[in-house]
């Protein structure tokens, strides 16, 4: 049976040899996740032996691009849980509108489609020309994929319904240009992110921002490894500023909590 | 096949079900002894956007606690935790939930083989598994995980399954240590309760 062709030591072994080789500390992920992930590539990849896996891994630069790109979850959406984009448009963005400049980091951004979506909502605020998204991700590959500005034009249809149920009102097409099965966003929108590979495990705060966007990425991370990003994010806002998470993270039983106030039915906190 | 199957004690139990499953369920919930002591994990086909519906449908109709999984909560006996709509349910050797946004499986997320498998690794032959009734192969792969770590695997009898498909292919290609009427699983499940 392929779920369990690597065992939990070899496990441990292989993210030992990744942080040894290669600096990516994945030793604090959930395990759960990341085995499955892991087990699944190598199925995919379908390596003789284990130990031919790890060689790959271990001294394949090629190789380990592939890794990275596929143990960590890339799957995301444009306008994901719409009642949160209602949120952002009416309670935090109008919020934000005050500052004379204002800084959004999207952290984890995979692809790009939550960092283009926000882009969207700044742009109907008349906000964007002022604004900058910084949107990162450990992983190289989707950002590349990210600045580019493209997805799938089969995937569309549904980002147009998260659109509108998130109160959008303009026609959702006048933002792209449909070019056989890919869309391309309109670059007035990309002009306003700026790309960057940033680990969350291992590198610092760069910035002060007023909202900091990560969403479905510490579900990846154990307990301990959630409150240290935590503190990551509080040392990167700015008093007043706005933490989003995915809708089933929390920041409840970090011991700086109590610093923030949520926003009512929305995964949204603000720094008091 | 007998069906007082002796086995360990069981330290978890695993129920799965697509269309048709919730029937089923609600048949089973209200006969369910609040002397369960065990955690039950419920992993079922819905849309995104109807959870506190199947949670607050259960909860009327037992004395257990019935609740969606939270990130990182740790299982307890006697607690019921409904998979959320588009996460797939993993656990953790600490038997705490994970919840992860990867990729569907048999176009379903939650996915019921992700959580058989998961569960399976971790409960090994401590683990009960159900699956219920549905249209897709969705349980079918994390069954054969469950059979080959030592854990029970029950199926609803595809012959009164309103959706025979999900249970049919299961009975096809695991060995099931017992089929199942419906009307029988509360007191299947009951009698599961160790000393």
């Amino acid at each position: 049976m392929i779920i369990d062709a690597i065992d939990n030591e070899q496990v441990e072994m292989l993210l030992n040899d990744v942080l040894e080789a290669h600096g990516y500390d994945f030793l604090e992920y959930s395990h759960a996740s990341i085995k499955r992930r892991i087990t699944r590539l190598y199925s995919l990849d379908s390596f003789v032996s284990f130990a031919e896996f790890r060689y790959a891994v271990k001294t394949d630069k090629q190789y380990f691009k592939r890794f990275l790109e596929e143990i960590t979850v890339n799957v995301t959406e444009m306008f994901r849980d719409p009642t949160f984009y209602k949120s952002l448009r009416n309670d935090v963005l109008p919020a934000l509108g005050t500052y004379p400049f204002i800084r959004i980091w999207v952290a984890g951004c995979s692809t790009g489609e939550e960092a283009y979506s926000l882009a969207i909502l700044l742009k109907e605020l008349n906000l964007l020309n002022k604004s900058l998204i910084y949107a990162t991700d450990i992983n190289p590959s989707v950002l590349e994929k990210a600045k580019k500005g493209m997805f799938p034009l089969n995937y569309l249809k549904g980002y147009s319904e998260n659109y509108v149920q998130s109160g959008g009102q303009k026609d959702f097409s006048s933002y792209y240009t449909a070019n056989y099965s890919l869309v391309k966003f309109d670059e007035s929108l990309s002009s306003k992110m700026i790309f960057s590979t940033h680990n969350l495990v291992s590198d610092h705060s760069f910035n002060e921002f007023q909202l900091i966007l990560c969403r479905n990425v510490l579900i990846y991370f154990d307990k301990d490894l959630q409150h240290k990003v935590f503190q990551l994010f509080d040392n990167s806002l700015e008093k007043l500023g706005y933490l989003a998470l995915g809708s089933k993270e929390s920041l409840d039983f970090w011991a700086n909590a109590k610093d923030y106030k949520r926003i009512k039915n929305e995964k949204i906190w603000r720094k008091l | 096949m007998a069906e007082t199957l002796t086995q360990g004690k069981c330290s978890a139990l695993v129920i799965g079900g697509s269309a048709g499953s919730l029937d089923v369920l609600l048949e089973i919930f209200p006969s369910l002894s609040v002397n369960i002591n065990f955690p039950i994990i419920l992993v079922t086909h819905r849309k995104a956007g109807n959870d506190s519906l199947l949670t607050e449908l259960l909860k009327n109709r037992t004395n257990l606690t019935v609740r969606e999984a939270k990130e990182k909560e740790k299982l307890l006996p006697g607690y019921v935790y409904i998979a959320p709509a588009d996460y797939h349910l993993l656990v953790e050797n600490d038997h705490t939930i994970s919840l992860d946004y990867s990729e569907k499986i048999n176009y379903s997320r939650p996915s019921i083989d992700v959580t058989f498998q998961s569960a399976a690794e971790v409960f090994k032959n401590e683990l009960v598994c159900i699956l219920l009734s549905g249209s897709n192969a969705d349980g079918v792969e994390g069954l054969k995980t469950v059979n080959k770590y030592g854990g029970l695997v029950l199926i609803q009898n595809p012959e009164t399954a309103s959706m025979a498909y999900m249970p049919q292919q299961a009975v096809n290609e695991v060995k099931p240590h017992l089929i199942l009427d419906s009307y029988k699983m509360a007191g299947y499940i009951n009698r599961l309760i160790h000393k």
